[in-house]
């Protein structure tokens, strides 16, 4: 099974926890005509990480490294939903029956259903049992423009 | 082995003894005579010109200090008229009211040769371009490096400090060989010169950077050496001595002090008493051949210790070891002593941080509170926020060691730390504020 097909780039940057740093990073995006799919904060004390999906990756690395950002690529997953009550719990049956451990998610329901992004550890691994137990995984040329 | 004058940079040391009690007696009966400030001083302290009968009498003369100069401001305690100054030259005022420093030309010529000699003994002379990128003016650090590299032969490119991008465009250009600055200047030039897609290691001719004027550590100085290619020494000197005086040579082992134009002592900064070769106390000069504005048993605040062994490059004089810290910036945090050297240099063993840093201490209650800010480094960012949370507690867990006192850490964007041309101000003291 081509599992690579499968596995989406994120972007991850470093951001300390004080006003005007979430504008800044959309600003930088929005001015290189990169759309946001996705994101979420994950936040500690004094500092977070912006994590996010966008159609272009490669250039908002570039864009956000030549503002001085601290950015790196993430590899995640991008499982299918659906949209109504109970969506959600499908999908953990899945992935805990499956034993798959993840580090941590986040979803958004968008034009064609509802979507869980997962980093899980094992990449590779994950797809394959994903895969097998039946449910639904997005394919990166969905996500990359 | 070049040496600029070898006669008097090899002498042996009980010659060197001879020379400088000789100097030493001649500067005190001239001071008894002419200055009526130190003349005072003396009969203070009961003692007369005659009772120095050999070097080591030099413990009986008082101490002067930088509230002297500002007490006598602007020029009260000079010994040279108005009319043999060559030139003045005022100190920044970081630490209050700014001083004023006179020269006669036997003076530059002092601070000139001073300088040939140190820069001779680092591998520099004729043929070399060196870039003069510390602030030309009032500034002792401009003119000093210009005058003492013309002495030796070398170009001088006089670009002072600021406008970066022109800077680097003109060491490339005009293929400066070495650089004199404050190590905070060169960092900020290298970090400048990698978003113009220049390697200051490969695309440039440098080979030295002569830096000072702040305090900075050894793990700096490898930091610097591997990340730009260059051999990096360490130059002291302060306005009262003249300016920047006194180099490593290319042993890189401390600052050789021309003993024929300064005595150093290490003293107690509490009892006042000298120190042995190897203790750490403070450095006090005595300037013995300074004719505009003399400096006896000067107590210049910054810590450091003595070296007498004659060094592997044969010169006899003797050197004092990097500055570890002034008396007055060493923070005090719940009774414990705290130099920020101390964090900088832990801060420089830890791959994860940059070299950038500022210390922010507060009182809550009735503690004192101590927060060190670093940059996470690029190559060190994970996404993970408990690898982030690790780096903190690692980086917090070290201070602790080297400390002996909590520090807490916030970990920030790279190149969001305040970064100085001139001296960097790295402790944000709110208890004072």
């Amino acid at each position: 099974m081509d599992t690579q097909k499968f596995v989406i780039k994120q972007i991850s940057i470093f951001s300390e926890n004080r006003p005007g740093r979430l504008a800044a990073i959309a600003h930088a995006l929005g001015e290189e005509k990169i759309n946001i799919l996705a994101f979420s904060i994950a936040e500690a004390n004094g500092f977070g990480v912006v994590r996010a999906l966008v159609d272009h990756p490669e250039k908002a690395h570039d864009k956000l490294q030549s503002l001085g950002f601290n950015i790196a690529f993430t590899e995640v997953i991008a499982v299918k939903m659906k949209d109504k009550p109970g969506g959600l719990y499908e999908v953990a049956k899945i992935l805990g029956d499956a034993g798959i451990n993840i580090e941590y998610s986040y979803a958004y329901s968008g034009k064609e259903g509802a979507v869980l992004i997962l980093r899980v550890d094992h990449v590779e691994d994950a797809i394959k049992k994903i895969k097998n137990s039946g449910a639904v995984l997005l394919e990166k040329s969905g996500f990359h423009g | 082995m070049t040496y600029w004058d070898p006669r008097i940079e090899t002498i042996p040391m009980t010659d060197l003894k001879k020379k400088q009690y000789k100097l030493l007696k001649s500067l005190v009966y001239r001071l008894y005579s002419f200055s009526p400030f130190y003349h005072d001083r003396m009969k203070e302290q009961n003692v007369h010109p005659d009772d120095i009968r050999d070097i080591s009498d030099v413990r009986k003369l008082p101490f002067m200090f930088k509230r002297d100069l500002r007490d006598n401001y602007p020029d009260k305690l000079f010994t040279a008229s108005q009319e043999e100054l060559v030139r003045y030259h005022v100190s920044s005022g970081t630490t209050g009211k700014p001083t004023v420093v006179g020269y006669t030309q036997n003076d530059i010529d002092g601070w000139s040769t001073s300088l040939a000699r140190g820069l001779t003994s680092i591998g520099l002379g004729r043929g070399d371009i060196i870039q003069v990128s510390y602030g030309y003016g009032l500034f002792t650090g401009g003119l000093g490096l210009h005058y003492g590299a013309e002495r030796i032969g070398a170009t001088v490119l006089p670009t002072s400090v600021g406008n970066t991008e022109r800077q680097i465009e003109l060491m490339q250009d005009l293929k400066a060989t070495a650089i004199a600055c404050t190590p905070s200047y060169l960092l900020h030039i290298g970090e400048v010169a990698e978003k113009m897609g220049i390697s200051i290691k490969n695309d440039t001719c440098l080979k030295a950077g002569i830096l000072g004027a702040e305090p900075w550590t050894e793990s700096m100085r490898t930091r610097i050496e591997d990340w730009l290619g260059i051999k990096a020494f360490d130059i002291y000197g302060t306005s009262e001595l003249s300016g920047p005086m006194f180099t490593e040579c290319a042993e890189q082992q401390g600052f050789h002090i021309w003993s024929d134009l300064a005595l150093v002592e290490i003293i107690d900064p509490k009892t006042e008493e000298p120190l042995e070769p190897g203790e750490k106390g403070e450095v006090t000069v005595t300037m013995l051949q300074k004719e505009a504005l003399p400096m006896i048993r000067y107590r210049i605040g910054d810590i450091s210790s003595m070296e007498e062994e004659v060094c592997a490059c044969g010169r006899t004089h003797p050197r004092i070891q990097r500055i570890q810290g002034r008396v007055d910036d060493m923070l005090i945090i719940r009774g414990i002593n705290v130099f920020p050297s101390q964090i900088e240099h832990t801060l420089m063993t830890i791959p994860e941080v940059g070299q950038h840093f500022q210390i922010v201490v507060e009182r809550k209650g009735a503690l004192d509170d101590m927060l060190v800010r670093v940059e996470l480094n690029k190559e060190s960012f994970s996404d993970k926020i408990n690898d982030l949370m690790q780096v903190r507690r690692n980086v917090e867990h070290r201070l602790r060691n080297a400390l002996n006192v909590n520090a807490e850490v916030e970990l920030v964007e790279p190149g969001s730390l305040p970064r100085f041309e001139g001296k960097s101000k790295k402790v944000i003291d709110k208890r004072s504020m």
